[in-house]
Order: C-alpha cells, then structure tokens, then sequence
C-alpha cells in the first residue's frame, strides 16, 4: 500500500490533510488487501523440502545459491517478454535473439580488454565488466527497437502470424550473428576477480554466482519500484488491463509499448552478457537454449505477470539445481513436470493478470 | 438551443464482418445533456466507441467544436476533452483508487479542490482511496469510472449506462453528480435504458433503433408524447417510473 | 477414381496438376530414373519430408495452432524402431511392433499436451511443445542405454530390405531390384498412403469443423463443438503420421539418432516447406518439402560455388556460405508470412484465377 505522498507525481493534496486521514469520520477502516502470497511461499518451501533430500547442508546451500541465481537470470532474460506479452498481447518467439546478441556483444568487448579482464585487480576487472554489459544492452536494445518497428508491428493481433513471424525473426538473427561472429563457439574466461568460491566453513558459494543474484535482484527491486512508483509504470500497469481504457484515457500505448520492448530486449541483453560469463562459453544457440527455460518459467508465472514471472524464474531456477545434483539425467524434464504441476493447479499460471 | 458542441453526420460503422451503424445523425447542443435511448442492440455503444475512435467509422464524420475528429486516434480525441466512461466501467482493478485517478489525471497530480468536490459526492473513494480498485462494490466502481472522467475538467463526457446495476440511493447519488456537472461548462452524452433517470435528467433526446438514429426531440415533448415512446421504446417511460 | 483418391480436393489449377504430376511420377519411378545413392536417398528424404509437412500442415494450416513438437512424434517413430530392431530380430514383426509402439507413444504424448495446453490459450500450445520437445531431445540423449545417447542406434533392417537381397535374377531396366529398392518402394508407397489417408481428414466433416474452429473459435464453441477436443485429436492425427514418418527413415537409414530426428534445425525445415508451399491446401506439403529437399542437396553446392567466387569480399563471402543458407531461407519464410500467406500454391491458384 503507497501512501498518497509516494508516488514520483507531486503529493496529491499540497495543502490539507491527505485523504485518508478523514477515514475515521468516514466509516470502518477498510479491509486490507489480500495479497496472493501462497505461490510466494513455494519458493522457501520448495528449498526446505530439498534439505532432507540433498542431505549435507552445505552442498544444499551451494545448490540453493546456484538455483537462485540461475533462477535471477533467467528472470532479467524473462522480465521483457512477459510484459510485452501482458500489454500488447504479443508473444515473441526472437527474444531469444537479444538474448544472444547481449552475450556476443559482451563477449567481444571484454575479450577485446584482455588486459584489464586478466588483471587482478578488482577495479580493472570491473571497468572491463562494466562497459561490456553496457554495450550488450544498449545494442540489445536497439536491436530490439528495430525487430518491433520491422517484424512485430506489421501483425499486431494476429498470434498466428506473430508465432510465425518472430520465429522467422530469430532464424534470421541466429544466422547473422554467425556470419559477424563466425560460425565457432567464442570461449571466455571471467576475470579472476569473479573466479573462485567464497568459502564460509565448509560452504562453498562461488562469487560470480553471488554477483547474479546481486543482478537479478537489482533489476527487480528497480523494476517494481519504476512499475508500483512511476507514472509510466503506473501506465504499464494500466495498460497490462486494459490497454483500450488508457487510451481512452488519453495515452498512446503504442509509444509505452515500444519503450517497454526497447527495454525488455536491453535486459534480455544484460541475461546473456550475464549468462555468457556464467557458461564462459558463447553460441549462438545461446538464445534458443534459454528460450526453453523463458517459457517455462513465464507460462508458470502467468503470462504478463512480473511476479509471477519471478517467482517461476526462482522455482525454476531451484529446481532444476536440486535436481540437477539428484538425478541429473532428468533435470529439464524436471522443469516441464514442475510447469505441469503448476498449470494443474492454476491453468493461468500462479499470478493470472487480470484481463478486461 | 447551443450550438452543436458534437455532431455526427452519416456515420456509417462496421465491426469485422458486420455492419453495424447505418447512417447516424446526432447533435449534442453545448452545455446541455444529451440522452440517446433506444432498445438493445440499436447501436447506441457502438455509436461512443466510434466518437472515441475505439471503433473506426467507415463512412461519415464525427465533429467536435467543428473540427473533423473522425480518423483521429483514440489517445487524441480523449485529449481534445473527451471522457468515456463505458458499460463495463473499465476500471483498472489491479490499481489502487488513487492510482487509477492519478492516471486520469493527465495534465498533473489531481487539484485538491476537484478531489475534494468528487471526494463529497462519493465519500466511498476517499475511504478506499488505498484499495485495490477491484475490491469495490459495483457501485463504488462506478462511482470511480465516473470520478476518473472528471478529475480534470472536460469538454464533453460519454457515458454508457451509469445506472445500470446499482442501487436507488447511488442513482440518485449519480444524478446529482450529473446535474452538477451540467451545471458546470460540461456538455454529456448519456446512453441509458433507465427511462426514469434519463428523464431526470435529459435536455435533449435521440432515439436509436437498428443501428439508425429514428428521432431527435426535446426531453419534455419526447416524455409527454407517450404514443410516441410507445412505439420508438416499446414502452412507456411512466411504466417505469 | 482420381477424384475419388484425392478426396474432392483437387488442384484447382493447371500448372499446380501439372508439377504435382512431375513430383509423383518422379518420385514413383525414381530408381530408374535417377540411379544413384544419392539421388536415392533424396527421393527418400522427399517422401518423409512430404509426410511430415502435410501432416504439420493440418495443424498449422487447418486447424491453426503452431507446435514446435512435431519432430518430437517424428523422432518417436523413429527410435520405436530402432530400439525394436537393435533389441529384438531383425525381422518384420520387430518393425510392425517398433512403429506400433512408436505411434501409440506419439499419440498419447499429442493428447496429453493438447488437452493441457489448449484448454487455455492456443498460445501455450506454441510454448509447452517447445519445452517439451526440447525436454525430449535431452532426454533421448541422456538415456543412451535405451537410445543410443548421441551417436544414436545402427541396426539391422529384415532381410527384404537389406541391400544383398534381389527380388529379380538379373536387371529391370538396367537397375537392379534390390534392397533398397524394396525399401523405397516401402516407404514411397506409405507415404503416398498416407498422404491420400490426409487429404481425407481435412475434407471429411471432421475436417471442416476444424477449418470452423480455426476461423473463429469463439464461434465454433458456441456452436456447440468442443474446440479442445478437435483441436487435441488433430494433433493426435499429425503425431501418429510423423510417427509412422519417422519409422519409414529409420527403415532407410538402418541408423536413428538425434541429428536425424530430434533436432530443432529439422522443425524449421518442416516449418519452412509449409509456410513456403502454403498453408492449409496439402498440395502446398508436397511442393514445399520437394523444393527445400532438393535446395538442400543441390542448392548448397551452388552457393559454396558463389561463396568461393566472393572470397574475396569479407562479409559477402560469409553470407553465402552453404552454412548459412538458413538465412536466406529464414528471409524467404518471413517474407511469405507477410506478403505470399498462401505461398506457392496460392500463387499458382491465384493465377489461374486471373489467366
């Protein structure tokens, strides 16, 4: 619940007290709203129900850290397609592609700052991270920019087409990336600064894992505060229910739309330059590889639900570690039992964005 | 009578396959409040979602203080001062009340006199101001619609059958605020099937009947003219008094 | 009688009745008319490939919803008679039970993810084959004691088709009627089977409701007709004909493996011969598939040939690499999606429509 004085616009009542202060004289104090937290709650509990089975507490630890940071990555890679979904109603099968280009892009910026990648200084490590990073989201972005203008503009509310399209989209991208990048696979080191393991007792957790789900929570802090606190999020949010309405209200969507796309590609560019260092290894099956798990995880989340889509990321993410250590012959087949279970529970997926 | 604040001329609308507007003429007189009756499925919906350019007009024009509005889309003619409040009230339930005024608000944070002006006729929004919209009641939820088409002054409101549903005490509630409204600079377009209310409240009437406009009048000759209602309604407005 | 066989369904258009009839004919006398492993075993490649599009076609084009898991059925016919022949004889009742096993598997697997997905948005249809099917190609080669893991399954075919048998003492028109001939004749057979047994489907009442339900399901349901269900039992149809598909490859390869069958590179083949020879007409199946097999073979060849002639030119010597001809192809399909959504065998009707 925001107080009146929050939100980014000037207070409401600049003079006065604000509205809610007369609610005594005005009847009962309302009820509170009931936030759904039971599908929040699988998260804590799914871990507890791994403890028993992975056995040593410190290799479930371990686990726990590399499921949630797999999971927080895959949720800055999901975060875009979802919200594109929810508010536009269209589904992009190329998001994979942005994925990829943040990873190659990534990858040749820091290869090209060898030195400072190899140094053992914190500081230059970073500086050589750093750009790379920047550079993979802004031409993630702009690439982003162009796919909607070009491939997704023309067959708005058509799903067929947009299926089609998009998918055609992603051969296309896949294909150029290897003739600007060459066909091999690009081998990359993370600097020694991100290398290694923080060992706390007889815990391992490795740094760079840390540093995602750093990342990943970073982005979603922000996200919900630009979603809950901002007038374009309030847009957003808005226009996830019903985008016919905040027209009428007086707002071009389509402009909203195109940012919120813009943005979705830049942060899926940021998943793959995050990914990348993570497998060390860049391909450019890299997107179509990850789209798998996207998917999954949005169509658990309920598709055009930020939170939902974080919580699947995280469920997704555990799970396939956990399983992953116990019977890792099954471990994503796993992921499409967990989505099978979720959608026999809720059809919609765990948060269903209310629709007009 | 004011000049024609709104007019349509021959509009002609058609929904995929379906064709659903055959020639529709339609002035609403500036500063005054304009009741459009007519039986289920005359077209009377269709008729604001094309003035809104929700719906796009295959023939005909729509004008509005004399500019041709009817290609414009519809971002831009809710900016030249026109608020729709449709039948299904379209409130955002996942926002808070506040928000979705904050939203409606488009030139700024609401002033605190109109809060304070909507928030006396529907105390309910100020007590709920931090909910959850879609935890309202149908009537809160339409006091709402309503409050989010007049946190900023407004040339020109339409308005999709704002009693339907709810309750004597909120309808009388709901012409006060119209009344008000009218009193103010604000012309309304008022789709209705509550004969009683549209008479009310009406200065001029429009009678739809299969996607055609079949009558214009005055409301006092159209509710004196029983025979007429009769046969343009299929009943008579004293029936359901 | 020909009107019969093709169901009502006929071309509609001169020159599209006339290179239909070059394919069948090509195809039915392929190993006299083009001796030769490799022309052989591009004609196979036709045949299943025409199998697999047609089948995909009334999915995409009849009924209107896109499944990223039609491989998926086609590598489950497959590796159902691999592990058949590779565990048991050598002999037919081994293929009879591996391609039964394979279908049946195909079809439950169809069900269970139609009746999931679909009952919500077609749109998850899309994404849950795509997981699922990507699951499986893991999944196929994780379990390499069943499988064969990444090098996948080399067996032994029943004797008939094996390359040392004769039908004949001596040649028929300078060719001798061996194995693999028998085996084409198998498969060409099946496959033409097959087709024909689809073009039924999509002009039976059954189909109809289908093409219904594709235009406006919100109607269709109205109505009174179960979408879900005719939506599910389609892709039931499709899975059991890329089942018996994959088993026809199997056959002819005496080798089953992800390459051949799992992998992604090969639904986007399936989705290009589709959407290029067009959509919703079957005809569209088999003009699509013979193109893009034959571009493949022999296509390839020329742009290595164009690439080594722009060697010098950096970029332009990467875009025409044989590797990259997905590219090309990938342009060609987004371009029909927009502007040619019937593809060529609209084209060709729309012509005859004009002329």
């Amino acid at each position: 619940m925001m107080p009146a004085t929050e939100t980014t616009s000037p207070p409401l009542r600049p003079s006065g007290a604000p509205p809610h202060a007369a609610r005594g004289e005005e009847g009962p104090p309302p009820v509170r709203a009931r936030r759904d937290i039971v599908p929040l709650l699988l998260v804590p509990a799914l871990m507890l129900a791994a403890l028993p089975l992975v056995g040593s507490p410190a290799s479930w630890v371990t686990l726990s850290v590399a499921g949630l940071a797999m999971g927080l990555m895959i949720f800055v890679m999901a975060s875009g397609l979802t919200l594109t979904f929810g508010l536009m109603d269209v589904l992009n099968f190329g998001h994979g592609a942005f994925i990829a280009v943040g990873a190659f892009v990534a990858a040749s910026v820091m290869l090209a700052m060898g030195p400072w990648m190899g140094s053992d200084s914190l500081w230059l490590n970073l500086a050589a991270v750093a750009p790379a990073i920047l550079a993979a989201m802004v031409l993630s972005g702009l690439l982003g920019w162009g796919f909607e203008r070009v491939i997704v503009k023309p067959v708005y509310g058509q799903h067929l087409k947009q299926i089609l399209v998009t998918m055609g989209g992603l051969i296309v991208a896949e294909q150029l990336l290897k003739v600007v990048w060459g066909p091999d696979q690009i081998t990359l080191t993370r600097p020694p600064a991100l290398r290694g393991a923080f060992i706390i007792g007889d815990v391992a957790i490795e740094k760079y894992r840390v540093l995602a789900v750093a990342v990943g929570l970073v982005v979603f802090v922000v996200m919900q505060l630009a979603l809950g606190r901002t007038r374009i999020g309030l847009l957003v949010r808005a226009g996830v229910e019903n985008s016919e309405m905040v027209e009428a209200l007086g707002y071009r969507i389509g402009r909203v739309f195109v940012g919120v796309f813009v943005v979705g590609s830049a942060l899926a560019g940021l998943g793959g330059a995050l990914w990348a260092l993570y497998q060390e290894t860049v391909t450019a099956a890299i997107g179509a590889q990850v789209m798998v798990l996207i998917f999954i995880v949005i169509i658990i989340g309920g598709l055009g639900s930020v939170g939902g889509c974080f919580v699947g990321a995280l469920l997704v993410g555990l799970v396939a570690n956990y399983i992953g250590f116990l019977a890792p012959k099954v471990a994503l087949g796993s992921n499409i039992l967990l989505m099978a279970l979720v959608l026999l529970w809720r059809p919609q997926g765990l948060y269903p964005v209310a629709r007009r | 009578m004011a000049e024609a604040l709104l007019s349509l001329r021959g509009v002609e609308t058609h929904i995929g396959r379906y064709h659903i507007l055959h020639g529709v003429e339609l002035d609403v007189p500036q500063g005054g409040l304009t009741m459009l009756l007519g039986r289920n499925g005359a077209g009377k919906t269709t008729t604001l979602r094309t003035i809104m350019g929700l719906w796009r007009a295959s023939a005909g024009a729509v004008r509005f203080e004399g500019r041709d509005i009817t290609r414009l889309a519809t971002a831009d003619v809710a900016r030249l001062g026109i608020a729709y409040v449709p039948e299904s009230m379209a409130i955002f339930a996942d926002l808070t009340v506040q928000e979705n005024l904050v939203l409606a608000a488009r030139s700024g944070p609401p002033r605190a006199e109109r809060l304070d002006r909507i928030f006396a006729r529907f105390p309910a929004l100020r007590r709920f101001w931090t909910l959850p919209a879609g935890l309202l009641s149908g009537g809160q939820k339409q006091m709402l619609a309503v409050a989010r088409a007049i946190i900023e002054p407004r040339r020109l409101l339409l308005i999709d059958e704002p009693t339907k549903g709810l309750a004597p005490a909120i309808i009388a509630n709901m012409i006060d605020a119209f009344r008000e409204l009218k009193d103010g600079d604000t012309t309304l377009l008022v789709v209705e099937q509550n004969f009683a209310f549209a008479r009310r409240l009406g200065d001029t009437v429009t009678v739809m009947d299969d996607g055609r406009t079949v009558h214009h009048d005055t409301m006092d000759a159209f509710a004196a003219d029983q025979a007429l209602q009769q046969r343009l309604l299929g009943l008579s407005m004293d029936t359901h008094q | 009688m020909l009107r019969a066989l093709l169901s009502d369904n006929l071309p509609r258009s001169r020159w599209l009745a006339a290179v239909l009839i070059v394919i069948v004919l090509a195809l039915a006398l392929a190993p006299f008319l083009f001796p030769g492993a490799k022309s052989l075993n591009v004609a196979v490649k036709i045949c299943v490939f025409i199998v697999l599009a047609a089948s995909y076609d009334l999915l995409l084009g009849y009924t209107g919803i896109v499944s990223f898991a039609h491989t998926m059925f086609f590598g489950i016919g497959g590796y159902g008679v691999a592990i058949a022949l590779a565990r048991l004889a050598p002999d037919w009742g081994a293929v009879a039970l591996g391609t039964g096993a394979g279908v049946l598997v195909a079809v439950v697997l169809a069900a269970l993810i139609g009746l999931f997905s679909l009952r919500v948005r077609t749109i998850f249809f899309a994404m849950i084959t795509l997981a699922v099917a990507s699951a499986f190609a893991i999944l196929a080669s994780q379990l390499s004691g069943l499988t064969g893991g990444e090098d996948g399954l080399n067996y032994r075919v029943p004797e008939a088709l094996r390359p040392a048998f004769r039908l004949v003492e001596g040649d028929v028109l300078g060719v001798a009627v061996n194995g693999r001939i028998m085996t084409y004749y198998l498969v060409f057979l099946v496959s033409l089977a097959l087709v024909l047994a689809m073009m039924r489907v999509v002009s039976s009442p059954f189909g109809s409701v289908l093409m219904a339900i594709r235009e406006n399901a919100f109607r269709a349901e109205a109505i009174g007709y179960r979408t879900v269900v005719y939506r599910t039992v389609a892709s039931c149809i499709a899975a059991a004909a890329a089942a018996v598909a994959g088993a026809l490859l199997a056959l002819w390869l005496r080798h089953t493996g992800p390459d051949t069958t799992l992998s992604f590179d090969l639904m986007i083949d399936i989705l290009l011969m589709v959407v290029i020879g067009g959509m919703g007409t079957m005809y569209g199946a088999v003009l699509g598939a013979t193109l893009l097999i034959l571009a493949q073979n022999y296509l390839q060849d020329a742009m290595a040939a164009a690439s080594q002639a722009a060697s010098g030119v950096p970029l332009v010597a990467n875009l025409l690499h044989p590797d990259r001809w997905l590219l090309w192809l990938g342009l060609l399909f987004i371009l029909c999606v927009y502007f040619f959504p019937t593809g060529i065998v609209g084209r060709l009707r729309a012509a005859r429509g004009r002329g």
